[in-house]
């Protein structure tokens, strides 16, 4: 079943009064008030209201009461009701501010390729990926860190319960970042509308930077809390 | 006869010229040509910078599964995206690429891994810069991605109709990390080891199920050799199967769900 639009279904209510002689609430005498800028051709109105019934210039969808058989002009034909293009079809106002994908955005695309490769290749090319000594186990260095996205999670456990830092911590921040569609039920997306939203993500991704910084540069000998000027940062490029 | 004395005038580039264009000219009508090339690409003969040809661009080639003919001009502006996802998809061909070359010369086994990436390092023509280019690529992923995660937050571009990409994205996003965490491994030094012996330990405070899960990821109680072998597999083939299925379901919903979200 199509649903009637609201706005339709108001119009035609507003016609209907109009057309029984009570004036409907929100309907305007005048011509020029109509809500869409689309005015009934004149011609129009003029047969209508030569009919003897009031002019239906709030209403898109308007019944108009039977004139006298014939009009003063002599015409013997009546205008029972005048349809708006807008009020049936959805006309598309204005064609939207579109441009071809070839060429803006594939050049665009071609471009952002080029500089990462060129960036990676100059970057591989001055600094060698890490190879250190055959793995032994029983040799432990110290101090031995996770990989540096999970570094956050490694500084946690120096802090809380391996039950809350590296289950209970990261399980409800992935549930909740998966849903976070769900959760966040605030249809805007202004930022001025979403502070809150905004607000709270800001601080997630800033505690796990910091934790992750903290992981990396200022953690020594036995995890202990270092500055990285106190111990250099020769293994800044282990990763 | 006339032709013929035209043509010795001329002088030999010109006459390369015409040769060269005649050449191209026979190519571009082939039926191989014209059947590798739909109609509107730029390889084609006679293409010209038309609405209709630059429509038949995207239309007419494997470019129409990721982009719409037009885009709202918005769109395209580089400050709004920063063009993350697509780099991070970039960088992900890029992987692939410098993987398949690592794999010709890396047997995962713990005998050999660590003296066959030295060998890379030393007796393979671009082994070294390739094993660097698929180390900092990786790196530069977790991170694109990680960054194409807050833009699309910042935006808002998760609200409706497109909160379910959104789920598919944190999906991406844990397989981004899995990949990158099972190639650390990889190298069978130090730094792999007990980088993994941290990770993997966190894995066991997992509540019910975490040794259990922590013995299958291992092959055993602790790394060794079956791991090795566990973690070359679940990255070079099963980790990134499962990304490119992830990833095509996260391409088609961005054409489906309406491109792009608009400006804020």
């Amino acid at each position: 079943m199509t649903e009637i639009p609201e706005h339709l279904l108001k119009r035609s209510k507003e016609a209907k009064a109009q057309a029984d002689g009570v004036p409907a609430p929100s309907a305007d005498a005048g011509a020029s008030s109509d809500d869409d800028g689309e005015t009934i051709p004149r011609s129009l109105l003029e047969q209508s209201q030569q009919g003897g019934a009031p002019a239906p210039a709030g209403g898109g969808v308007a019944t108009i009461a039977p004139p006298a058989m014939a009009g003063p002009s002599g015409n013997t034909h009546r205008l029972l009701t005048v349809v708006k293009s807008g009020s049936i079809q959805d006309v598309k106002a204005t064609p939207g501010d579109k441009v071809h994908v070839w060429p803006h955005l594939l050049a665009a695309e071609f471009t952002a390729a080029l500089f990462i490769t060129a960036f990676a290749l100059v970057f591989s090319l001055f600094i060698n990926a890490p190879l250190l000594e055959l793995a032994n186990h029983n040799a432990t260095p110290n101090p031995s860190k996770a990989p540096w996205y999970f570094l956050g999670l490694q500084e946690l456990l120096t802090m809380f319960d391996p039950m809350i830092a590296g289950v209970t911590i990261p399980g409800i921040v992935l549930v909740l970042l998966g849903f976070a569609p769900y959760i966040d039920r605030n249809p805007s997306n202004a930022p001025e509308d979403r502070k809150f939203a905004i607000s709270i993500q800001t601080i997630h991704l800033m505690f796990w930077a910091v934790l992750v910084i903290i992981g990396s540069f200022f953690r020594g000998q036995g995890f202990n809390f270092t500055y990285p000027w106190d111990t250099g940062l020769h293994g800044i490029f282990h990763l | 006869m006339a032709n013929s004395i035209e043509k010795s005038k001329q002088s030999l580039p010109e006459r390369l010229q015409q040769g060269a264009t005649a050449a191209a000219d026979w190519m571009q009508d082939s039926q191989f040509w014209t059947s590798v090339f739909r109609p509107g690409s730029i390889f084609r003969k006679g293409y010209t910078d038309s609405p209709r040809n630059r429509s038949y661009v995207i239309m007419n080639s494997v470019l129409y599964h990721l982009h719409p003919v037009k885009v709202k001009r918005h769109a395209v502006k580089v400050s709004y995206t920063l063009c993350l996802g697509g780099l991070s998809f970039f960088l992900f061909i890029l992987l692939t690429i410098t993987g398949i070359f690592l794999m010709f010369f890396y047997r995962p086994t713990a005998a050999a891994a660590w003296s066959d990436i030295e060998s890379l390092h030393t007796q393979v023509s671009f082994g070294l810069l390739v094993r660097n280019l698929h180390r900092w690529t990786a790196h530069l992923m977790v991170l694109s991605v990680f960054l194409h995660m807050a833009r699309v937050f910042y935006h808002g571009a998760y609200k409706a109709p497109r909160e379910f990409n959104w789920v598919v994205g944190v999906m991406l996003l844990k397989l981004t990390l899995l990949l990158s965490f099972t190639g650390y491994l990889l190298p069978w030094d130090q730094l792999s080891l007990w980088a993994v012996t941290v990770g993997t330990n966190m894995m066991g405070f997992t509540p019910v199920f975490g040794d259990q899960v922590r013995f299958v990821l291992l092959g055993g109680k602790q790394i060794g050799a079956e791991t090795l072998l566990r973690w070359y597999v679940l990255h070079v083939l099963m980790l990134p199967f499962v990304l490119v299925i992830f990833l095509a379901i996260h391409f088609w919903r961005v054409r489906k769900d309406g491109g792009i979200s608009g400006p804020l």
